[in-house]
């Protein structure tokens, strides 16, 4: 029987095994949503901006094992998305965008809410699609859904136009397809995984540093068992944070601009580097030529070639499914008989509780004043740190990754490469579907929140229950701490004034508002909050606005330059 | 005696032609274009057509870079979904070929001796009235360069060159 363009697309959905699609109707995408509303395989949900509609498929793809869709319309629809796709992008986060066009013979005329989808998008997604003719659209959905979850996984955007949704063909949906031209290399090569082995063996300063590839490549386990068995020191970067159990002796916490200043001592000191899943971007490693004045090894385990090489030159590169190299690994250091260099890795050891004991993350637990990092703690607490944790981005993002110790994968969801203020409310959206009767929390501050707030009301609607944690300074806090700390404590354009009431905004949405002013009043405060287990709860701290995200390496400064407390 | 280069000779720029396949569909070209203009990659010269598969077009790059940054280029180009294959041509032996037409002034005096120099670089001319020529040129870029620099300043009117086409030697193929 044939199908329509739209019927189709819905089909073929449903047939991935979609279970919600985060959109926003409009226009060129009526049909796409009359089919949608004639069926129930495909849940939506109905954000209240495109860019949260992208965050909230983000924030599901995150935290599960599937990828994020999402449907918007033409022109603003896809302006508006843009934001969320290229946040997901930064991050290799999987997700298939759906987008109406304005009908083919209408392209390029300039038509009413039109603009070149593939063209805008290029630079930020993995892969895009403009579908011309129905008969190609079922394969092309395919295509989207393999290229966007293997290899480096990546937005993959389908743009329909108006037209095409109307047309009719056969449907038919295959089971996979193949690319000529698409061909991920999952196995690393032996004989490079039994060099690097080698070479970490030999190691008499050893460092691991892994990043987002092991959380989005599942491989926690085996970096785990790869780490306990040599007893070496571990550390995660921002995207890489529970990728490795931060409760655990090895843990050195998380590394670069604001990491620990054992994590990134070791990281400047160490002789022999195992990098995974991670690539040495300037917040990681500060100023490359600095990071080269140490001598040192790297081996370098990466399924993306072009982030081997690019930014630091390693000695060992290997190319492969980081969770199929490090089982490899382990086998290989199994089988074999060669044991670390015991003592030389004591002497290491000895060197790191001497900078551990520096205690980078101090701050002062009296103050009348609330301190953010102790919000955090206390919110570890009472989660008994296994809560699902958002953040937006700035210094309460910072002191998010900081304070909360995520000892599983995928449950520190954050916008860590192109640092999307905005991201964190509506990821949390995506966060509660993907696991309903967990704990959500979304971490943020005033300025952030305030960049998609209007998304209160979608958790209004869907029942949401997110407990928010606004860690309100009155500042853009990072960029206060930076005009602080670098342009003379002139804070132009940071300071907010005219903040809405925050209790009563949340309240105006439906939703419970709390404000919290003293810090004995944090913990009976978030034990209400979590109480409250199906209403979102709007936590509007009251923090020390002078408070400063520590240790520090300044911009274009090395790694082991950092300001301390 | 053969030039020796230091261990340490710092990474310089130096030119490379870097042929590709990718599928002939609409965006591939832009999608390549994109990735140098995006990645600040430089591009002196970009020719594509169509291969005898229809489904495949040849591309042919040409670029300065240091060693780490064709390497780059190289790795990003294969990353694009649409590139079936990349192939820097410069790392072995090869043909390089470029087409320029150039309009002289070809009037009195000048007219013979412009023709002189058309067969001394193996042109032909194409196009003839009676104050210019048109000549077509084939050849290395290098070769190209040389017979405008060959010619006397102020004959040249316009010129138009193709961008170098290139092909690896004997048994060297790139193809699906």
């Amino acid at each position: 029987m044939e199908l329509t363009g739209a019927e189709i697309t819905v089909r073929c959905l449903a047939d991935e095994g979609v279970e919600y699609i985060f959109g926003y109707p409009g226009g060129a995408v009526l049909h796409l949503y009359d089919e949608l509303f004639k069926q129930d395989r495909v849940k939506h949900i109905l954000v209240r901006h495109e860019q949260a509609a992208v965050h909230a498929a983000d924030g599901y793809a995150r935290t599960c094992h599937k990828p994020g869709v999402c449907l918007v319309t033409s022109g603003p629809g896809v302006t508006n998305a843009v934001t969320g796709i290229a946040t997901a992008y930064m991050d290799s986060i999987p997700l298939v965008v759906v987008t109406g066009q304005v009908p083919t013979h209408a392209i390029g005329q300039d038509a009413f809410q039109e603009v070149d989808t593939v063209g805008i998008t290029r630079p930020c997604v993995k892969h895009n699609f403009l579908v011309k003719d129905v008969k190609d659209l079922a394969v092309t959905m395919k295509k989207a859904f393999y290229i966007a979850t293997s290899g480096r996984p990546g937005p993959v955007l389908v743009d329909i136009p108006k037209d095409v949704t109307t047309a009719r063909c056969e449907y038919f949906y295959p089971d996979k397809v193949e690319l000529r031209s698409y061909n991920p290399v999952v196995k690393g090569h032996s004989g490079q995984i039994k060099k690097a082995l080698g070479l970490l063996l030999e190691a008499k300063r050893p460092m691991i540093y892994t990043g987002g590839g092991i959380v989005l490549g599942d491989a926690s386990a085996d970096l785990a068992q790869l780490v306990r068995a040599l007893g070496y020191p571990c550390t995660n970067t921002l995207m890489g944070l529970g990728g490795f159990p931060a409760t655990d002796p090895l843990f050195m916490g998380m590394l670069g601009m604001h990491g620990t200043y054992e994590a990134n001592m070791a990281m400047q000191h160490c002789d022999v580097l195992l990098a995974v899943g991670a690539r040495f971007d300037d917040r990681v490693i500060g100023n490359p030529k600095h990071f080269f004045q140490e001598d040192r090894k790297i081996i370098h385990v990466d399924v993306d070639p072009s982030s081997i090489s690019k930014r630091v030159k390693v000695d060992v590169p290997i190319v492969g499914d980081v969770k199929e190299v490090l089982g490899e690994m382990n086998r290989q250091l199994a089988a074999g008989s060669q044991k670390p260099d015991a003592a030389a890795l004591k002497a290491w050891w000895t060197q790191i509780e001497l900078w551990k004991a520096r205690d980078c993350l101090k701050y002062d637990r009296t103050s009348a004043i609330i301190k953010p990092q102790m919000v955090v703690e206390k919110l570890y607490e009472i989660t008994k740190g296994d809560a699902f944790v958002t953040s937006d981005v700035g210094q309460h993002q910072m002191w998010a990754a900081q304070f909360y110790k995520f000892d599983k994968p995928r449950r520190w969801v954050n916008s860590g490469g192109l640092g999307t203020m905005g991201f964190g409310l509506p990821a949390a959206m995506g966060v509660y579907l993907a696991h309903p009767d967990s704990q959500v929390v979304c971490i943020t501050g005033e300025a952030s929140i305030q960049m998609c707030i209007q998304e209160l009301s979608t958790c209004k609607q869907y029942r949401m229950p997110i407990k928010i944690v606004n860690l309100n300074n009155r500042y853009m806090g990072m960029v206060r701490q930076w005009q602080e700390f670098f342009h003379g404590n002139r804070y132009a354009e940071s300071y907010m004034d005219a903040l809405p009431d925050f209790v009563k905004l949340a309240e105006s949405y439906g939703h419970v508002g709390m404000r919290i002013e003293k810090p004995e009043d944090i913990e009976p405060a978030l034990k209400e909050a979590f109480a409250r287990k199906d209403q979102l709860v709007f936590m509007d701290f009251v923090t020390d606005q002078t408070e400063n995200v520590f240790p520090m390496v300044p911009g274009g400064k090395g790694l082991s330059e950092m300001i301390l407390v | 005696m053969p030039l020796l280069i230091p261990a340490n000779a710092p990474d310089l720029p130096m030119k490379h032609i870097i042929s590709l396949l990718l599928e002939n569909e609409a965006g591939a070209l832009s999608r390549v274009a994109g990735l140098f203009s995006a990645r600040g990659y430089n591009i002196e010269s970009l020719t594509v057509a169509a291969t005898e598969d229809a489904t495949l077009s040849r591309m042919t790059i040409v670029t300065t870079g240091s060693d780490d940054v064709i390497e780059q280029i190289t790795k990003q180009l294969n990353k694009l979904v649409d590139v079936v294959k990349v192939v820097d041509l410069s790392e072995g032996e090869h043909i390089e070929r470029e087409l320029m037409l150039v309009k002289v002034r070809a009037a009195g005096k000048d007219r013979e001796e412009m023709k002189r120099m058309a067969d001394i670089f193996r042109g032909r001319i194409i196009d003839v009235t009676d104050k210019t020529y048109t000549i077509e040129l084939t050849g290395t870029g290098q070769k190209l360069d040389a017979f405008i620099e060959a010619l006397e300043e102020g004959a040249v009117l316009e010129t138009v060159r193709t961008g170098a086409s290139g092909i690896g030697r004997g048994e060297r193929i790139l193809r699906v």
